[in-house]
């Protein structure tokens, strides 16, 4: 694992602890360093424990561990929560002064640091953390003009005043600490020239949203989905889009299916409970044949089950949700860059085909920030394919004998035109009923079995002509092979370091249609599946697939995967294949 | 297609399987007609249609259309407004569509006040699900599922409409084809959400709300002197239950549609075949 350093910053729920960690972690990208965040955080807005965590080294991170170097604690169950992280040179920084008596254990080296009467003295208790910080970059050995620009950027809109306080409360922490303990902490937090940005899967999908051509959402606010919106609302308009705040999930999904219909790319997120109201629509969707993209950031269900924590339980839903039969993408980027990628490729497969699209990420994913270099967001590769929309000189083509427009005609690869509202000639009826190919509600049985058909054909068309590809790491010809979805591939590629096995890693992207994973189940001793639930949904699928049973790692208690669990679990699992063939 | 487009254009060649009588067919003629008149073709129109007898509209008319799930048409129809300002958009829907499972929609609907123009064919029944009674049943009306009366008392339209802060209130009656008409042109005409809760009786299932009854009852606001302007008188006829209206109640004249003051100018439908020009910014803003 790289050479990093564990940094977190915790207290009450409104301390301003997700800012706190958040210009930390800005600080460090600024630097050049890598930076991967994590957050503990309960369902309250105002009192209960929040923590952000930080891990930073100039090395690539992709997932956290289970060790904490530095540790901000602005409440004694900050310390409590965090004891198990902590080791024999941990920092602890709490203020000594604050009503709370610190019960650091004996082990870590406590810095009391009177951060209120400090914040006060640069202007305001309320700065109390930024001083912290400051104290934290002594300890870290990091230079604290880094934390400047941070700072500069966080408050810079507000005014020079209150970066000058902010920055002078800093230095206040900094000083604080060189003052009165002379001691070597140990940490010296290197720099580069590397240029990084920092962001987390939300923005990461509202950004490919809006690069990829989306113009309208709707949606409606539910943890952890709602930074898509946020993130859209202010900027779309800049595109000549819209973010429309519905009354509720049944409303959202309805007004973006109109927006497609009217020829916006739209599309809506949420979370498990406001894709089970939007099921009903989702078969509409399919059989009115309109391009929406549904972004599901999974959190732990069922019904509202721990709204602030991580889990990937609704591969079913996406996979089989709604009644009958329906044909549909589901796609589910692996990292933080992915879900930039995958929400302009979810764009284009949806216009493509003509079908809803389900892009499922999750909490984990939503809410950690990553470093990356700004390259990864290469613009001159996005390429927006509208598929097959006709205007008023093309659409010929696409009327029958009586000249009227077939928006379910019946073509060889299942994927018929489209005529956005306006256009001469286009006008045309889709319903949820089954209808011919005029849009025409039928019963009639070869008319059901031809659109039938012509739906799932698009799927067909589509497993063909488009690169389904899973992504692979390490040893190709290992027999050990580890499967897994989602966002838990960072937290395997990082344990895969520490392994004494050699294995090989499918990370798999696309959940419907899937890569044909046969092949190399066959070729392996042992395959184990890793995901975040407690029943193990992509492993049903892969032993479904694939005919033959597989291991299972699982994790449902609400925390995403470290690598160094991973790196444990995953050894036992194949050492008990090598012993019980000894 | 011309510019000038006759009522029949907006007819499409299905027949309508509605009951010989229903009032729908005199809701629906008045509908096309209303958009002929107010310049509109169907290559510019977009209706929006629920589930119910009422919700096949959609299928006898000819335009782009959409026919959705039960009780969904408004949020369908605000989707393609914001999308698409230049349509002309209309959405029709049964009394149980609108105001029992999509009630919901329907306050939001008229209080976001997209430009749209919401038909409602209150027949005081289930129609298509055969005869049970609807939110806006009268409080003793027996029926499959309510052998001793409802026991409810029943939704009042456009009080619930006035509550939410609506702009355009108006009741028509699908039998009165020129005032039905004339009522559905100065709703098009309205910049913001227009309803309209159109009599039109069931003649299978409803035996005691019937084109009689509505005759017999409706009082026509152009008799009364009725300033729709006025919102006390307004609200006054509108909370009025003893008394049913025919005619425009409220109209708001400053009212101006939510896409509007969205900003919303164009079509969405254009979008560059690459990322847009300076892309690269939004990534910086992660610096
Ligand atoms: C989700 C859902 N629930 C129930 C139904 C069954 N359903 C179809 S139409 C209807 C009621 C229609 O009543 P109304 O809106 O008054 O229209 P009418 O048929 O009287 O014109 C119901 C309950 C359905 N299609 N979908
Ligand atoms: S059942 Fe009633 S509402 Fe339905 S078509 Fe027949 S008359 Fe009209």
């Amino acid at each position: 694992m790289p050479e990093d350093l564990n940094w977190a910053v915790g207290g009450e729920a409104g301390d301003g602890i997700d800012s706190t960690g958040k210009i930390f972690a800005q600080a460090l990208s600024r630097a050049g360093r890598h930076v991967f965040t994590s957050k503990d955080f309960a369902s309250r807005i105002r009192g209960g424990y929040t923590a952000y965590k930080i891990r930073t080294s100039v090395d690539e991170l992709n997932s956290v561990v289970d060790r904490l170097d530095i540790l901000v604690a602005l409440t004694q169950r900050t310390i409590d929560e965090n004891l198990d992280e902590l080791h024999e040179d941990s920092v602890v920084i709490y203020d000594g002064e604050r009503s709370w008596d610190a019960e650091v254990p004996d082990e870590q080296i406590d810095l009391d640091v009177p951060l209120k009467s400090l914040a006060e003295d640069a202007g305001g208790a309320i700065m109390q953390n930024v001083v912290a910080l400051g104290a934290a970059c002594e300890v870290a050995g990091f230079p604290i003009e880094h934390l400047d620009s941070a700072l500069e950027k966080r408050f810079g809109d507000k005014g020079q005043k209150l970066v000058d306080n902010n920055q002078e409360a800093a230095r206040k922490g900094r000083d604080y600490v060189q003052e009165n303990y002379d001691h070597d902490f140990g940490y010296s937090l290197d720099t580069t020239d590397n240029d990084y940005v920092l962001l987390n899967g939300d923005e990461a999908i509202g950004m490919g949203a809006l690069v990829g051509g989306c113009r309208f959402y709707a949606g409606y606010p539910i943890t952890p989905a709602t930074n898509v919106m946020e993130y859209l609302t202010g900027r779309i308009d800049n595109y000549g889009g819209t973010v429309v705040q519905a009354e509720d999930e049944l409303s959202a999904i309805n007004m973006a299916l109109g927006a497609a219909r009217a020829g916006a790319r739209s599309m809506t997120a949420t979370s498990g409970p406001g894709i089970d109201l939007m099921t009903e629509t989702f078969g509409l969707i399919a059989t009115s044949e309109t391009p929406i993209v549904i972004a599901d950031v999974m959190r732990s269900g069922p019904s509202t089950g721990m709204p602030t924590k991580q889990e990937q339980g609704d591969l079913n839903m996406t996979l089989y949700g709604g009644h009958g039969e329906i044909p549909r993408f589901v796609l589910a980027p692996t990292t933080i860059a992915e879900c930039f990628h995958k929400t302009i490729e979810a764009f284009n497969l949806a216009e493509k085909y003509q079908t809803p699209v389900y892009l499922v990420s999750d909490l984990a994913m939503a809410v950690t920030e990553q470093t990356f270099s700004p390259e990864e967001f290469d613009m001159d590769e996005v390429e927006i394919d509208r598929g097959k929309v006709v205007d008023e000189d093309s659409i010929d083509q696409y009327l029958d004998e009586q000249g009227r427009f077939q928006p379910h005609y019946d073509a060889a690869d299942g994927v018929s035109p489209r005529a956005f509202p306006g256009t001469e000639q286009g006008a045309h009826m889709t319903t949820g009923l089954e209808h011919d190919e005029l849009g025409r509600r039928t019963e009639d049985t070869d008319e059901r079995v031809q659109q039938v058909d012509k739906r799932n054909r698009k799927v067909e068309t589509a497993q063909n002509e488009e690169d389904w590809s899973p992504r692979e790491f390490g040893d190709e010809d290992a027999e050990n092979l580890v499967l897994t979805w989602g966002s838990n591939e960072g937290a395997i590629r990082e344990a895969m370091q520490d392994l004494d096995v050699d294995v090989r890693l499918i990370s798999v992207p696309y959940m419907f249609p899937r890569p044909d994973l046969t092949e190399a189940v066959e070729a392996a001793e042992k395959t184990v599946v890793v995901e975040c639930n407690a029943t193990g949904q992509f492993a049903d699928v892969v032993e479904r697939d694939t005919l033959t049973r597989v291991e299972r790692i699982n994790k449902y208690n609400g925390v995403r995967f470290n690598a160094d669990e991973l790196a444990e679990r995953i050894t036992e699992t194949f050492a008990a294949e090598s012993e019980a063939k000894a | 297609m011309s510019s000038q487009a006759h009522f029949t254009d907006f007819k499409s060649d299905k027949q309508p399987t509605w009951c010989p009588g229903c009032g729908d067919f005199g809701t629906m003629n008045g509908m096309m007609k209303a958009l002929a008149n107010t310049g509109n073709t169907p290559d510019d129109t977009f209706i929006c249609a629920g589930i119910g007898c009422s919700g096949k509209i959609g299928t006898y008319m000819h335009s782009y259309a959409l026919h959705g799930v039960h009780g969904r048409a408004l949020p369908v129809g605000t989707g393609v407004k914001l999308a698409n300002p230049d349509l002309e958009v209309m959405v029709a829907g049964g009394d149980g569509d609108g105001y029992s499972i999509g009630a919901g929609h329907f306050i939001h609907a008229v209080r976001r006040n997209v430009d749209m123009t919401y038909v409602v064919m209150d027949n005081r029944i289930y129609g298509l699900t055969k005869g049970q009674f609807s939110p806006t049943s009268r409080e003793e009306f027996e029926t499959s599922t309510s052998p001793e009366g409802t026991k409810q008392s029943p939704v009042h339209p456009l009080a619930l409409a006035m509550a939410a802060g609506g702009s355009f209130i108006a009741q028509s009656f699908s039998s009165d084809a020129m005032r039905h008409t004339e009522i559905i042109e100065q709703a098009i005409e309205h910049d913001g959400f227009s309803l309209v809760n159109t009599y039109s009786p069931c003649v299978t299932f409803n035996d005691v709300d019937t084109y009689d009854f509505f005759r017999d009852s409706l009082v026509d606001l152009d008799e009364e002197d009725h300033d729709p302007t006025d919102y006390d008188q307004a609200r006054q006829k509108i909370m009025d239950f003893d008394n049913i209206y025919q005619g425009v109640l409220y109209q708001d004249d400053d009212s101006v549609g939510y896409e509007k003051r969205l900003g919303i100018e164009e079509p969405m439908n254009e979008i560059p075949e690459g990322a847009p020009e300076g892309a690269m910014d939004l990534v910086r803003e992660f610096y």
